[in-house]
C-alpha cells in the first residue's frame, strides 16, 4: 500500500511520518513513534486505554487514522510530566493508589488530565462520569476517582496560590 | 540503651515493613507510560503473526489454501496443522491432561478456533494474509447445551479419543463426557436426606464468563539459531511452568529456552494456561529465524482463550425443623468446552469445588462433579478464585438462601446457627479439607451491625407493603455472604500441575553495603508484588523496604516456582520469602556474635540489628554484618550473605470474609442500583492495608460485573453473542459504588506470618452478595431461584414471571 506523509506534534516535538493511510494513531505512535504509554486494550473504542490528548479533546487513538491527525497536536502520558517533575495527578494516583497492574493508567491519568482542564472542580459523580470512557479492570475505580478529585484540588490550590 | 540508638518503634517504621501501607514502587513506571508489556516489546527484525480462526463451531475442514495469503505483500508464511503435525506441535497437552489442537487438525471444535497462522511484516500486512487464506468447511452438528450432549445419537466432537473409556481422570462413558469425579460419602448422605425433617433442592447455574484483563493475551518468540537458544516474552503467570512445558513439547533442552514475563496488564487466571499463539510464536520464529510476535485481539481474546466458570450446580440441603443443617448433596455437571483444559492441580479436575460445604458445619456431604465436551471454547480458568471455589462459595451461599425460604428463616440466623466455630478449628470438613483457623461470628456480627441489619429487614417489610400498596415500584434487597475460601496451592503431597509440585521459591542476596535483591518463581499482575514482598523481608532481615530490588518473570534468574494465581503468592512465596529472610537472619547471628565477640546463644534480635543480652548498648545493625560478610575472615563461616528457600506449604490457607450489599431494584425496568457494599475480609496478617483494600475493590468491582451481566453467551448453533466490549460487561465508574471495607486478623497457624492471602476473596464473596440482593429483593414475592448474570432484562422477566408487572 502506497504511503503517505503525516505531520504532527507529538509531546513538543514535530514528527514527519511516512505510514500507509490505513495506519491507526495508536499504531503511529505505539510502532513508528516509540510511544509506548498509551496502550491497547479493545481496539473498538470501549476501553480507553489507547486515550491520547489531540487538538485539546481526549481521543481514543485506535478510533483515529493517522492521517487524521494531520497538523495536531498531541499529548500522550509521556508528555504529561517529566521523571523530576510529575504532573499532579501521576502524583496523586501513586498516593492514592489509582492504580495495580497500569494497563489502564496512561488512558486514565490523561482523560483525566482533560477532564480537569475542561471543569477544574468536579464533584464526584462528575468525574466518575468523565472518566467513563476509560476501562479499569483492577481497581473499582473508587482510588482512581479519589486521585483525581485530590488532583483537581491541589491544582486549584496552586492556581490561588500562584 | 544507647543513645545514639533510635527507639524501637521508630526503627521498625523505618523499615516499612509488615503491616505498614507503603506506596508502590512499581507506580513510578506505570504512572508515566513506562511499563513494559508484552506487545512494547520490538526486537529488530520482529515480524508479526496472526489467526485465521474458525467462523463455525463445529465444523470439518476439507481444505485450506494457501497460496493467495502467501501473494500478499508482507505476509512471510502461513502455518497450519500439516506444517505443525511433522514437529508433533499440531497438538499440545493442556493443564488438565487432555490435549487440545494448536491448529485445527481436520475440524474445528468451536468457534474462533485456532486454523492457520499467517506471519507478516506486521498486523496490518497479517490481517491482508488471513483475509486472504481459502478455508472450505463442512459444517457438523452442534452441542451447547451439555446436558444434550450425552445423548446416544449426539455427534461425537472429540473423535481423536472417542473410544477412550478411560481418560486422564478417570472412566469416560460417553465420548462426550470427560470425567466423574466424586468427593464425600454418598451412602451417608442420602440416608441423612432422606431422614431430613426439611430438604431444600434447587439448581444453581453459574454461567459461563471470562477473566477479560484490560491486557489481552499475546507473546514474542526469538529462536537465535547461532546459540541455539530460544528466548520467549509473554503474558505468563507461570514463567517457569511454560519453559518446562516449552522443552517438553518441543524437545529444546530446558536450559536453551528462557522465559520472560513482562509487566503484565491484569491476569485475573486468564494467563494461566498455554495458548496455540504462544506455540505457533515459537514455530514460527524457528521457522523465518526472525522473532515472532502474537497478540491477540479483544474478540479473540473473549471468545477462544480461558472462559471461567459454566457450572450447573444440582444442590439438596437438608436440615432439622429449628435451622441446624445435617447434610449436603451436590452435583455439578460442568461443561468444559471442546478440550479439558482447566487449569487445576492434576489430582483435582474439578479444583477445590469440595470446599463447597462453606463456612458451616456441615456433619455429612457428597460431591460428584461431570466433566462434558460442548462446541465452545477450552478454558475452565479459575477467574480471580483458587480453582472453583468460586462456584462453590455461589453455590452453598444460594443454597443457604433457599433453605432459609424453605425454614421460613432469616438468612442471617440460619448462617450463625450453623457455622463452624471458633473452638472447631482446625475443622475437619465433611468433604476432607482441614480448615486452618477462623472465627467466622465476630467478623459477621460486626457486618451486619455496620449496615444495620435490623433496620434494613424492618424498612424492606415496609417497602413490600408500599409496594403492595401501589405507593412505589422499587423493592429493597439485601444481599449476604459468608465465604470460606481455600487458596495457597499447595502441599506437594497433593497438589502439582503436570507433575510440578506446587511449592514456591525466593532467593536473596544482600549485598556488601546492606541492601539487596530478592528473585521470585511468582510473577505480579498488578498486585504489587516488588512492594509487599520487599515488606516482608523487610520486617525478617531489618533492611529498609526501600534498599531492597524484587525480581521476577525471568526464568535465568529467579528460582523456580509455580507462578502467581489462586492467591498463592502470599501463601506460598510469601512464606518462602519469610523463610529465606529466616535464613539470612541465622547466619547474620553468628557473623554478629563473632564480631561481637561472644557466643551465637548471647545475642538476640532487636529490629535491624543484633544486640548482647541485657548489654544493648553493644550491637552490630545488618549493614554492618551484611559488610563484614563480605570483609571478614569468619572462621566456620562461608563470605557472603545469601539465601534460597524452597517453601512446601503444610496445608492450604483459609481466608473467609463478610459481605453484604444492599441494593434498590426498579421492577418496571429491571435495573438496579447499589446502595451499599460492605466488605469485611479476614485474611490472617496484613502485609500492606492500603494493597488489601485496592484488591477488595477490583475483586468487588469484578464480581459485581459476574453478577450483574457479564457473561459469554452461545446461541444454538454455538455462535458467541458476547465477543466484544460492546456486549461483554464491564463496568465503568459510573456503574461501580463506592465500597466500604473492615476487617479482623485471625492469623493462619502454619503459616511463617499467618498470612493467608486476599487478591480473589472480593470475587468469591462478592457474587453472592449480589445476586443474594437481587434474590432476596423478590423473596416475599415467592422468588427462590434465577439464574445470574442479572441484568435488566433478566431482573425485568423475573419480575414479569412473579405477576408483578400486573
Ligand atoms: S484500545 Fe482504543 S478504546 Fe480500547
Ligand atoms: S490498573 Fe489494571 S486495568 Fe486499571
Amino acid at each position: 500500500m502506497e504511503k503517505m506523509h503525516v505531520k504532527m506534534t507529538v509531546n513538543g516535538k514535530n514528527v514527519d511520518l511516512l505510514t500507509e493511510p490505513r495506519t491507526l494513531l495508536i499504531h503511529a505512535l505505539r510502532e513508528e513513534l516509540g510511544i509506548t504509554g498509551p496502550h491497547v486494550g479493545c481496539s473498538s473504542s470501549h476501553c480507553g486505554a489507547c486515550t491520547v490528548d489531540m487538538n485539546g479533546m481526549s481521543v481514543k487513538s485506535c478510533t483515529v487514522f493517522a492521517a487524521q491527525a494531520e497538523g495536531a497536536d498531541i499529548t500522550t502520558i509521556e508528555g504529561l510530566g517529566t521523571p523530576d517533575a510529575l504532573h499532579v495527578l501521576q502524583e496523586m494516583f501513586k498516593e492514592h493508589h489509582g492504580l495495580q497492574c497500569g494497563y489502564c493508567t496512561p488512558g486514565m491519568i490523561t482523560r483525566a488530565y482533560r477532564l480537569l482542564q475542561e471543569n477544574p472542580a468536579p464533584t464526584e459523580e462528575q468525574v466518575r462520569f468523565g472518566i467513563a470512557g476509560n476501562l479499569c479492570r483492577c481497581t473499582g475505580y473508587q482510588n482512581i476517582v479519589k486521585a483525581i478529585l485530590e488532583a483537581a484540588a491541589k491544582m486549584n490550590d496552586m492556581k490561588e496560590s500562584a | 540503651m544507647n543513645e545514639s540508638t533510635p527507639p524501637k518503634e521508630e526503627r521498625s517504621a523505618a523499615l516499612s515493613g509488615l503491616g505498614t501501607s507503603r506506596k508502590r514502587v512499581e507506580d513510578a513506571r506505570f504512572t508515566q507510560g513506562k511499563g513494559n508489556y508484552v506487545d512494547d516489546i520490538k526486537l529488530p527484525g520482529m515480524l508479526f503473526g496472526d489467526f485465521v480462526r474458525s467462523p463455525y463451531a463445529h465444523a470439518r475442514v476439507k481444505s485450506i489454501n494457501t497460496e493467495k495469503a502467501m501473494a500478499v505483500p508482507g505476509v512471510h508464511a502461513v502455518l497450519t496443522a500439516a506444517d505443525l503435525a511433522p514437529l508433533s506441535l499440531h497438538w499440545m497437552p493442556t493443564l488438565a491432561g487432555d490435549k487440545q489442537m494448536v491448529l485445527a487438525d481436520g475440524k474445528v471444535l468451536f468457534q474462533a478456533q485456532e486454523v492457520a497462522f499467517v506471519v507478516a511484516d506486521d498486523r496490518y500486512a497479517a490481517a491482508d494474509g488471513v483475509a486472504a487464506v481459502e478455508v472450505e468447511y463442512e459444517e457438523l452438528p452442534v452441542i451447547v447445551d451439555p446436558f444434550k450432549a450425552e445423548a446416544d445419537d449426539a455427534p461425537v466432537l472429540r473423535e481423536d479419543i472417542a473410544d477412550q473409556k478411560e481418560g486422564a481422570h478417570g472412566p469416560r462413558r460417553h465420548p462426550n463426557h470427560i470425567f466423574t469425579w466424586e468427593s464425600g460419602d454418598l451412602e451417608a448422605t442420602e440416608a441423612v436426606l432422606a431422614e431430613a425433617d426439611v430438604v431444600a433442592e434447587e439448581m444453581i447455574y453459574y454461567h459461563r464468563t471470562h477473566p477479560c484483563p484490560l491486557e489481552t493475551c499475546g507473546s514474542v518468540a526469538s529462536m537465535d539459531k547461532v546459540n541455539g537458544k530460544l528466548t520467549v516474552w509473554g503474558t505468563f503467570q507461570a514463567p517457569h511452568a511454560v519453559r518446562t512445558v516449552a522443552s517438553l513439547i518441543s524437545g529444546i533442552a530446558e536450559h536453551n529456552i528462557r522465559i520472560i514475563s513482562p509487566d503484565i496488564g491484569g491476569g485475573f487466571g486468564n494467563k494461566v494456561g498455554v495458548y496455540p499463539g504462544y506455540i505457533c510464536s515459537i514455530v514460527a520464529s524457528i521457522v523465518t529465524g526472525v522473532p515472532v510476535k502474537w497478540v491477540e485481539d479483544r474478540s479473540d481474546n473473549l471468545m477462544a482463550t480461558a472462559f471461567a466458570r459454566d457450572y450447573w450446580m444440582k444442590g439438596r440441603i437438608s436440615a432439622t425443623k429449628d435451622g441446624k443443617i445435617t447434610g449436603l448433596h451436590c452435583h455439578t455437571t460442568a461443561d468444559h468446552g471442546a478440550f479439558d483444559a482447566c487449569a487445576d492441580p492434576t489430582k483435582f479436575p474439578a479444583g477445590f469445588m469440595n470446599i463447597c460445604t462453606g463456612s458451616y458445619d456441615i456433619p455429612t456431604a457428597y460431591l460428584a462433579v461431570d466433566g462434558i465436551y460442548t462446541n465452545k471454547a477450552p478454558g475452565g480458568v479459575a477467574y480471580r478464585c483458587s480453582f472453583r471455589v468460586t462456584e462453590a462459595a455461589y453455590f452453598i451461599e444460594r443454597m443457604i438462601e433457599v433453605l432459609a425460604i424453605k425454614l421460613g428463616m432469616d438468612a442471617a440466623e440460619l448462617r450463625v446457627k450453623n457455622f463452624i466455630k471458633k473452638e472447631q478449628f482446625p475443622y475437619q470438613s465433611a468433604l476432607g479439607w482441614e480448615y486452618d483457623s477462623g472465627d467466622y461470628h465476630t467478623g459477621w456480627e460486626k457486618a451486619l451491625k455496620a449496615v444495620g441489619y435490623e433496620d434494613l429487614r424492618t424498612e424492606q417489610a415496609e417497602r413490600v407493603e408500599a409496594f403492595k400498596r401501589g405507593d412505589t415500584r422499587k423493592l429493597l434487597g439485601i444481599g449476604l455472604s459468608h465465604f470460606t475460601e481455600i487458596v495457597g496451592a499447595g502441599p506437594v503431597k497433593n497438589c502439582d500441575i503436570l507433575g510440578l509440585g506446587m511449592f514456591d521459591s525466593c532467593e536473596i542476596r544482600i549485598h556488601p553495603t546492606g541492601s539487596a535483591i530478592a528473585r521470585l518463581g511468582t510473577i505480579s499482575q498488578g498486585q504489587g508484588h516488588a512492594t509487599t514482598f520487599a515488606q516482608i523481608l523487610a520486617t525478617e532481615i531489618g533492611s529498609p523496604a526501600e534498599d531492597i530490588t524484587l525480581e521476577e518473570g525471568d526464568t535465568d534468574t529467579a528460582p523456580y516456582g509455580l507462578g502467581t494465581y489462586g492467591s498463592r503468592s502470599t501463601p506460598v512465596a510469601g512464606a518462602a520469602t519469610a523463610m529465606a529472610g529466616r535464613k539470612i537472619r541465622a547466619k547474620a547471628q553468628m557473623i554478629a556474635a563473632y564480631l561481637l565477640e561472644v557466643h551465637d546463644n548471647d545475642i538476640e534480635w532487636d529490629v535491624d540489628r543484633f544486640v548482647v543480652k541485657g548489654a544493648p548498648e553493644r550491637f552490630k545493625t545488618m549493614k554492618e554484618i551484611a559488610f563484614a560478610s563480605y570483609n571478614q575472615a569468619i572462621p566456620g563461616v562461608e563470605p557472603g550473605l545469601e539465601a534460597v528457600s524452597y517453601y512446601d506449604p503444610p496445608n492450604m490457607t483459609y481466608p473467609f470474609g463478610s459481605y453484604i450489599c444492599v441494593m434498590e431494584i426498579d421492577v418496571d425496568t429491571g435495573t438496579t442500583e447499589i446502595r451499599q457494599v460492605f466488605a469485611l475480609d479476614d485474611c490472617g496478617t496484613r502485609i500492606n492495608p492500603m494493597i488489601i483494600e485496592g484488591q477488595v475493590h477490583g475483586g468487588l468491582t469484578e464480581a459485581l460485573a459476574i453478577a450483574m451481566g457479564q457473561e459469554i453467551a452461545y446461541d444454538e448453533q454455538g455462535n458467541v453473542t458476547t465477543g466484544t466490549l460492546m456486549d461483554f460487561f464491564i463496568p465503568t465508574a459510573v456503574e461501580t459504588p463506592n465500597y466500604q471495607t473492615d476487617y479482623t486478623v485471625t492469623p493462619s497457624p502454619h503459616h511463617p506470618i499467618g498470612a493467608k492471602g486476599v487478591g480473589e476473596s472480593p470475587n468469591v464473596g462478592g457474587v453472592p452478595a449480589f445476586s443474594n440482593a437481587v434474590h432476596d429483593a423478590f423473596r416475599a414475592f415467592g422468588l427462590t431461584q434465577s439464574h445470574m448474570p442479572h441484568d435488566h432484562w433478566r431482573i425485568w422477566k423475573t419480575a414479569e414471571s412473579l405477576g408483578l408487572h400486573d
